[in-house]
């Protein structure tokens, strides 16, 4: 027997809206010139500004990877009436975020929390970096398999997945990644906002730059950067209430990890993947839209070949295609599959993702510095090659008819 | 099973000022680090099911028992993947690059890949599927598997 809908009919599809965003300033990293505590503050009020809402109304807070901002600080400094909801996405990268958001929906569509600041703040320059590596004299655990070797950062523990995977596909992938890396510099040209606008990446420069772990090269890897973002995560009729008529409808969202993915030290059974395998379809199974519905793609870039990976593994493209089909003129609007219309974590800012979700909802509100005509749909995916990932799919109110 | 045949290393292929391993607090992985000083591999692998895993783990990951063991593995294998490091992100390897890891699917235990260095010219050309031996690379306080590939050795 076929079961149609295993959920029974239960999903987060429309019911929650994002009502507002907000952003610090970015900067370079280690340029902040304030706290790390105070840009959180400072997102989350802009975020508060555009929705239309006082900050004291928040009552959840979300967030993932390591944040220190805790909602417990948060909420006392934001002075808010009363705190329902405090929440983290484990894992030590980027690949909460999109959990974050669905997260702050899930505690509205539930009842538990009205309305649920998600955010992330970053001043890694206060705390330390993630690309660098351990100064400690002894290394035990997952780490002492690899950190002896001189496999110390996030480069060089991701780039054997995509050296494997380019060998399984015949040599595939390098060009596209290569157009990833492009993409992103194009349309931070654009956005004023962008930590590279103004620094164009041509094709020779990107040929030319230095090798950071082969197969990657220096601008297939993501900035470290300074700032804030945040988003408002409320029901429909708290935005209306607000005044807030165009607030984007979260339609999915999944997060999680397909079976055995973090078995430490390599050996995840599937191994050149960017693990959305399985949670790519629960993205799909849950809004009832397919890769063909998006009009814009927001795309975790941790590093340029886990985004070919991973638009492979949501079906935007087979893994045959991607040097035809994940092109410079395909990436950039106006082509077929714009990605990180912002600029993304290459070259507007490594919010650990974070920017790419505020600029999907821009997207979906006509406020792109790279606007795709009339979108409706926007994907996110966060934290590609690692566990847990994420991912969502946000809509215009026409998106859910 | 003892691999006496393999060779030994009289240099590191990396310079010192790494991070040392050392076991974990609750011992799980000890028996690893002992053996490689004694020039031998262990892996775990179950005694109710024959699983092999690897890192180590508490239990079975496949039939969920406590039944596991440490057993020898011969250090040959084929490179399942690899990459060559150019920018250094320790100081201890400032003058180190380029310098190659390799991580090799073993050959005797089904799913179970190591982490290496591959020994040799570090701008050689590496070929996933290319078989490699391991060579058991002393330290004052510990011992490292390295691969090299036969015409290394």
């Amino acid at each position: 027997m076929t079961i149609a809908n295993p959920r029974n009919g239960r999903t987060l599809r429309g019911r929650a809206v994002i009502g507002g965003v907000g952003e610090t300033q970015y900067y370079k990293h280690g340029k902040s010139p304030v706290s790390e505590s105070k840009l959180a503050l400072d997102a989350i009020r802009a975020a508060c500004a555009d929705a239309g809402i006082k900050p004291e109304r928040i009552d959840g807070f979300a967030s993932y990877s390591t944040d220190r901002n805790t909602p417990i600080l948060l909420s006392a400094a934001l002075n808010c009436e009363e705190l329902r909801f405090a929440n983290l996405v484990w894992g030590g990268g980027g690949g909460g975020g999109s959990g974050a958001v669905a997260n702050a929906a899930m505690a509205v569509a539930s009842g538990s929390a009205d309305c649920v600041a998600v955010y992330r703040g970053l001043a890694q320059g206060q705390f330390g970096r993630f690309g660098a590596g351990s100064a400690s004299p002894t290394v035990s655990g997952e780490y002492a398999f690899t950190h002896p070797y001189g496999l110390l950062s996030a480069a060089q523990t991701f780039a054997m997945k995509f050296q494997r995977w380019v060998w399984e596909n015949d040599g595939a992938g390098m060009a596209a990644q290569k157009a990833v890396a492009m993409a992103s510099y194009h349309h931070a040209q654009n956005n004023p906002g962008a930590v590279m606008h103004g620094r164009p990446l041509t094709s020779e420069k990107y040929d030319q730059s230095r090798w950071i772990v082969e197969p990657w090269r220096l601008y297939d890897c993501c900035q470290e950067n300074d700032g804030a973002a945040a988003v408002l995560v409320m029901s429909p009729e708290l935005a209306l209430e607000c005044g807030n008529n165009n607030a984007p409808y979260i339609l999915g969202a999944a997060q999680g990890s397909s079976r055995r993915y973090a078995v430490p030290a390599h050996n995840a059974p599937d191994y050149a993947s960017s693990n959305f395998h399985d949670v790519s379809r629960r993205l799909w199974e849950m809004s009832g839209l397919t890769p063909g519905d998006v009009d814009v793609i927001q795309s975790y870039e941790n590093f340029t070949g886990g985004v070919v990976m991973s638009l492979v593994e949501h079906g935007f493209c087979k893994p045959e295609e991607v040097d035809d089909v994940l092109t410079l003129e395909n990436l950039t609007v106006p082509g077929r599959l714009p990605i990180n219309t912002s600029g993304g974590n290459l070259a507007e800012c490594y919010m650990h993702g974070f920017e790419l979700i505020v600029e999907a909802v821009r997207q979906l509100r006509g406020e792109s510095p790279n606007q795709v005509p009339d979108a409706k749909v926007a994907f996110v995916s966060s934290g590609p090659m690692v566990a847990p990932v994420s991912n969502l799919l946000l809509g215009r109110e026409e998106a859910l008819a | 099973m003892n691999n006496n045949n393999h060779n030994m290393t009289s240099e590191p292929y990396l310079p010192e000022g790494l991070p040392r391993p050392v076991p974990r607090n609750d011992d799980l992985d000890e028996p690893y680090w002992s053996a490689l000083k004694e020039h031998r591999l262990l892996v775990q692998k179950c005694d109710d099911c024959g699983t092999f895993q690897w890192g180590p783990e508490w239990i079975c990951h496949h039939c969920l028992t406590d039944s596991v063991s440490w057993v020898d593995l011969d250090a040959r294998g084929t490179i399942y993947s690899w990459e060559r490091v150019w920018h250094p992100v320790s100081p201890a390897l400032a003058s180190a690059t380029p310098y190659v890891i390799v991580l090799v699917d073993m050959v005797g235990a089904p799913g179970v890949r190591m982490i290496g260095n591959l020994l040799g010219d570090p701008t050689c050309e590496v070929q996933i599927g290319a078989e490699v031996v391991g060579v058991f690379e002393d330290h004052d306080e510990f011992t490292l598997l390295q691969f090299a590939t036969e015409t290394q050795r």
